[in-house]
């Protein structure tokens, strides 16, 4: 195996691991603890209340153009990590070049600013 | 040569499988450090005494007490709940922080961590935001509305907080010239000083964007006891409760310890060789200071209200981020 492909393995490995560690520490505790499902224990709880209504109600989701605007920034995130890494040999043309590229996106956020978007009401 | 190709393979999953059953044991270790200190500190903030009688002396039993104590307790799951989702919360949240360890580096040579990756930086941004994935299937899955609404602010203030701790490392990156955590820390090393002193700005986003992410008090909406009792693990009990601190304790660490890598030095200290048994402790002595200061801001700041949190990260942490960048690119390429 190359070392190329031993740094993937070496993530899937410890990220799998993580799995392995809750299942097999809920399979350990699952020998000792009680278990009792009375009807009152597995209630929703809010509060001691009887539940009202459904859990999963309607609910306003404000995030959506929140979204939208962090898949444009992310991206550019992404763009940015590789110029980084090479900023010193690509010199000034590569600077003058992710400048402009950052201002565009940066007066997007101008935009999205004005419009009002990012307001909460 | 053929003969040496199963060998260096052997070694390779040996390797591996120590440095895992290391974490493994790291782990519970951490979350046991830190949350003792998170007690006894927020006790002695608050001119309280704290854990006091496990163990004898101090109370430094207390966590093991828990522990035991959560091992015992009944495992349940609400009759509304979406069951596989609410189960398999927790371990997508382990899964998350378990993925974060691989890139932290305690010592130079290739023991001081799992794997010397050569987007290391990046990896680490990429696979911290994978534990929201996890709060957000809490929140769905619990079926209420606590949860839900704590779960959904999870992810608001991910989105939002995200781009700043990104953001804030393209700086380091610039002046490194590399992102990979060990070139990182031995650009520093070499330099011989830490980066802090001319990333400051990022330093300061990075930590309050790390705060976001890892949402502590000032920015705990997602969990605000006093408006949604616990938020997304307000359901959750037993073992998998303790999972989603143990991840957030665990967590804590790993920030620390990045952003210790990218503007503290990492195991650099002045005066000190590098590779020496020293690298770790010194490693562990600037995260100690970083969670230190966490737990301090937990009792100092109020926590925002929604509509604060994102106007502070989209109005003034993403634009002073990308300042701050602009201006490391025309240090770094004209000066």
């Amino acid at each position: 195996m190359s070392e190329y492909f031993q740094d993937y393995v070496a993530v899937a490995a410890f990220a799998a691991f993580g799995l392995v560690l809750v299942v097999l520490t809920l399979g350990i505790t699952y020998l000792v603890r009680p278990s009792n499902p009375t009807k009152e224990k597995v209630t929703t709880y809010e509060c001691g209340v009887d539940p009202v209504g459904e859990g999963w109600n309607h609910t306003f989701i404000r995030y959506y153009i929140f979204g939208l605007l962090f898949v444009v920034f992310d991206v550019e995130a992404v763009f940015l990590f590789p110029w980084a890494v090479a900023a010193e040999s690509l010199g000034v043309p590569g600077m003058i070049a992710v400048v402009i590229f950052i201002l565009t996106l940066l007066e997007g956020l101008l935009y999205a600013v004005r419009k009002g978007v990012l307001k909460w009401e | 040569m053929t003969g040496l190709v199963p060998m260096t393979g052997l070694v390779f999953w040996a390797e591996l499988g120590i440095k895992m059953a290391v974490a493994a044991a790291a782990v519970p270790a951490i979350g046991m450090v830190i949350g003792y200190a998170e007690m006894k500190l927020s006790a002695h903030m608050q001119s309280r005494v704290g854990p006091y009688f496990a163990g004898g002396r101090y109370g430094w039993a207390q966590l093991i007490a828990d522990g035991v104590k959560f091992i015992q307790k009944e495992d349940i799951i609400p009759a509304e709940a979406d069951r596989p989702v609410f189960k398999w919360a927790p371990a997508l949240v382990m899964l998350g922080t378990m993925a974060l360890l691989v890139v932290i580096p305690l010592h130079p040579s290739r023991y001081g961590m799992v794997r010397d990756l050569d987007v290391g930086i990046f990896y680490a941004l990429a696979v911290s935001s994978v534990s929201t994935i996890g709060v957000l299937m809490a929140g769905w899955s619990s079926a209420n509305k606590y949860s839900m609404i704590g779960g959904l602010r999870a992810a608001g203030q991910l989105i939002a907080y995200e781009l700043p701790l990104v953001l804030a490392t393209v700086g380091v990156v610039i002046q490194a010239g590399t992102m990979s955590m060990q070139g990182i820390v031995q650009a520093q090393v070499a330099q011989s000083w830490p980066f802090m002193l001319t990333q400051f700005v990022g330093l300061a986003i990075f930590m309050t964007a790390a705060l976001a992410e890892l949402t502590r008090l000032p920015f705990d909406m997602p969990i605000a006891e006093s408006e949604l009792v616990m938020g997304y693990v307000t359901e959750y009990s037993g073992f998998r409760f303790l999972f989603f601190f143990l991840a957030e304790f665990a967590n804590m660490f790993s920030m620390s310890a990045i952003a210790v890598t990218l503007f503290l030095g990492g195991y650099g200290f002045w005066g000190i060789p590098t590779d020496t048994l020293l690298s770790p402790l010194i490693v562990f002595a600037k995260v100690g200071i970083l969670v230190f200061i966490m737990i301090w801001l937990r009792w100092t700041l109020p926590r925002f209200r929604e509509d604060q949190l994102q106007t502070l990260a989209w109005k003034w942490l993403i634009p002073i981020s990308i300042v701050n960048i602009i201006v490391t690119a025309v240090l770094k390429v004209v000066v």
